[in-house]
């Protein structure tokens, strides 16, 4: 019977809604992303890998398809961690005093903003997957309907744990920090080696080792993985690389993804019993 | 009736090296409305922040509705209520949705939540502004909002800092009246002030609190008696030999200097001893300029108690007082 962080939930919705310019941006931002960048570099693509002739017997996918799970997980990535951001606002506004006053508990307020932080997340990844079949994205080919909606539930639970993490993330540094602009600049810090270290836009076989690994250990690219496996399938090839997944190789990204999600939410937790708000 | 609430014992706080609260100690009587009355930076909220568990307590201990604010935070959340000094209410968010939300974080049932809410809206007159987002309300409005919200769960302590700062004078009566009769239903009020006609009309006992440290405790009435039954004010051609020749009569509790005369406190009814002042005085060779009859306020009490005045802020006058052995 403890739902307490329903109410935090509420009413951060409420603001989502009603913040109509953050709704329609955030709605419309990830779509433009795809647009822009997905059709252009897939041009791009496509012309670099003409010489490279696909391995017979294996699925091609071309770059656009490539790419758009990969937005779903950098707009994932993007929204967890600005998720936070209300906390860090509404500790200057002097609202969380509320809240830290009332018998609600701590970690209660955590679970409400990541839960709320999940929804966004959500909302956004539906609206590009069917954004990026409309614009030509082969997600889903040749799958039953059956498939289709199993392959959507196993890509909202990658893109659930994956926000989760991050929202935890940023919940702990929302609460540590005093300044919106000190939180931005961490944000920023962290966005751009966990952006570039994955395999988000492209193929990280050409990496070199360190950096391999690096992206080894990036939640980046276990969501990714996650995504591909069930958006394109287990065996897929794109801009002549191959891609092929295992169940094992599966249960391994969501493994990472949960390991980091449960980390995350110790930090968090750890960060809140300590957390002084007046 | 004098089983107590709220015990503060030796509570001290500082910021940096900066001692906001000096070791206070104090009880709350369930049922009672206690005041802290002390002007800006007296380090009232800070006492209010510990006993409500948003500050860490440093030294001291403090219990509110037996529990210990250190060891047991949660249950002292579970039976307390804030108005906060400041305003905290969610530009973004309806007058009913604020309260709403409240009622919710402290898991009330949905039925008497929204039974409570409509009661509120109508109690703070703001059913017209249910569906207004607080960022278009007036100040006054907002205050309103923010005290029904600490009502809302009806909690057995509650805490108000400066809860009716900004309101006009009728509301006001009618904030005091509500919080009045709320502390009727067995809610007992903690609330701090600087305005004197606040701690004294509302308020079974004040503890004065001046520089972190509590200066004076007692009922309103009480500690204005201890400035007698009335003040009479003189300005005189030599304040000094006025004074000295006052303190000789029986009569003559106490004088307080101030800047171009004194106060003397009588312990009768000042109509009848003034024309004996008077008379004395011009006997003795010293002209009264100006000359003043007044019942002691809790101005007085402040200014007697920590020798200066309230409104003044900061600027200390060294007045004294020499108070004769008490009488009362
Ligand atoms: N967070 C803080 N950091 C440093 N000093 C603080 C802090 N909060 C309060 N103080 C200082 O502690 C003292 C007491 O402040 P406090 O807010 O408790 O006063 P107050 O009695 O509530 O005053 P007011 O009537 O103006 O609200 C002040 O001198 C203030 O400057
Ligand atoms: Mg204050």
């Amino acid at each position: 019977m403890r739902m307490g962080f329903l109410t935090i939930y509420w009413r951060d919705m409420i603001r989502f809604v009603r913040f109509r310019t953050l709704l329609i941006s955030s709605l419309v931002q990830p779509a433009l992303w795809m647009a822009f960048f997905g059709i252009a570099m897939s041009a791009n693509f496509t012309r670099l890998t003409t010489d490279v002739p696909p391995i017979p017997g294996i699925p091609n996918v071309g770059y656009l398809t490539f790419m758009a799970a990969g937005v779903i997980a950098m707009t994932t990535l993007f929204t967890s961690l600005f998720g936070g951001m209300t906390l860090l606002f509404d500790k200057n506004w002097g609202l969380l005093r509320e809240v830290m006053a009332s018998p609600l508990p701590r970690d209660h307020i955590i679970f409400g903003i990541a839960l709320s932080g999940m929804t966004k997340s959500f909302i956004q990844a539906i609206i590009i997957m069917v954004f990026g079949i409309f614009i030509g994205a082969e997600f889903f080919m040749g799958f039953s309907p059956l498939n289709v909606i199993f392959s959507i539930l196993g890509i909202l639970l990658f893109v659930g744990i994956f926000s989760l993490g991050f929202l935890f993330l940023s919940a702990a540094i929302a609460i540590s920090f005093e300044s919106p602009e000190g939180m931005q600049g961490i944000m920023t810090l962290l966005t751009m080696p966990i952006f570039f270290a994955s395999n988000a836009l492209y193929p990280v076989n050409a990496f070199p080792p360190a950096l391999q690994v690096v992206s080894m250990g990036n939640p980046l690219t276990h969501l990714v993985n996650g995504i591909r496996y069930f958006a394109i399938g287990d065996d897929f090839q794109a801009i002549g690389v191959v891609y092929s997944t295992t169940v094992t190789e599966l249960l391994v990204s969501l493994s990472v993804l949960i390991v980091f999600a449960l980390a995350m939410f110790g930090l968090a937790w750890w960060r809140f019993q300590k957390a002084v708000v007046t | 009736m004098a089983e107590p609430i709220i015990v503060v014992s030796n509570l001290a706080h500082r910021y940096g090296d900066f001692e906001a609260v000096k070791g206070i100690s104090f009880s709350v009587d369930r049922g009672e409305i206690f005041s802290f009355l002390g002007p800006n930076g007296a380090g009232k909220s800070t006492a209010i922040n510990i006993l409500t568990t948003l500050l860490h307590i440093q030294q001291g201990s403090a219990s509110v509705a037996g529990f210990d604010v250190a060891t047991e935070p949660a249950k002292v959340r579970e039976s307390i209520g804030i108005v906060f000094q400041d305003v905290t209410l969610d530009r973004d968010m309806t007058c009913w949705e604020i309260l709403e939300f409240h009622g919710s974080l402290y898991r009330m049932p949905h039925k008497e939540r929204r039974a409570r809410i409509e009661e509120l809206l109508e109690l703070v007159e703001l059913e017209g502004k249910r569906n207004t987002l607080t960022k278009h309300l007036s100040g006054g409005m907002k205050r309103r909002l923010e005290i029904a919200r600490g009502l809302m769960t009806r909690p057995k302590v509650l805490f108000l800092d400066e809860p009716t700062i900004g309101l006009d004078p009728q509301t006001r009566r009618r904030m005091w009246d509500y919080i009045k009769s709320v502390n009727e239903e067995g809610t007992t009020i903690f609330l701090t002030t600087h305005y004197m006609d606040e701690a004294d009309q509302l308020s079974n006992r004040v503890s004065i609190i001046d520089h972190g440290q509590i200066i004076a405790t007692g009922a309103a009435w009480d500690l204005k008696n201890m400035l007698g039954e009335d003040l009479i004010y003189l300005e005189t051609s030599d304040n000094d030999a006025a004074g000295k020749l006052l303190q000789k009569m029986p009569e003559v509790t106490g004088i307080q200097e101030r800047p171009h005369g004194f106060y003397a406190q009588v312990n009768q009814d000042g109509t009848h001893i003034l024309p004996k002042i008077m008379d004395d005085l011009r006997i003795a060779g010293i002209r009264i300029q100006t000359v003043n009859l007044k019942k002691p306020s809790m101005d007085d009490v402040f200014v007697h108690f920590t020798g200066r005045d309230m409104r003044d802020d900061g600027a200390e006058h060294p007045s004294s007082m020499h108070a004769k052995t008490g009488r009362r």
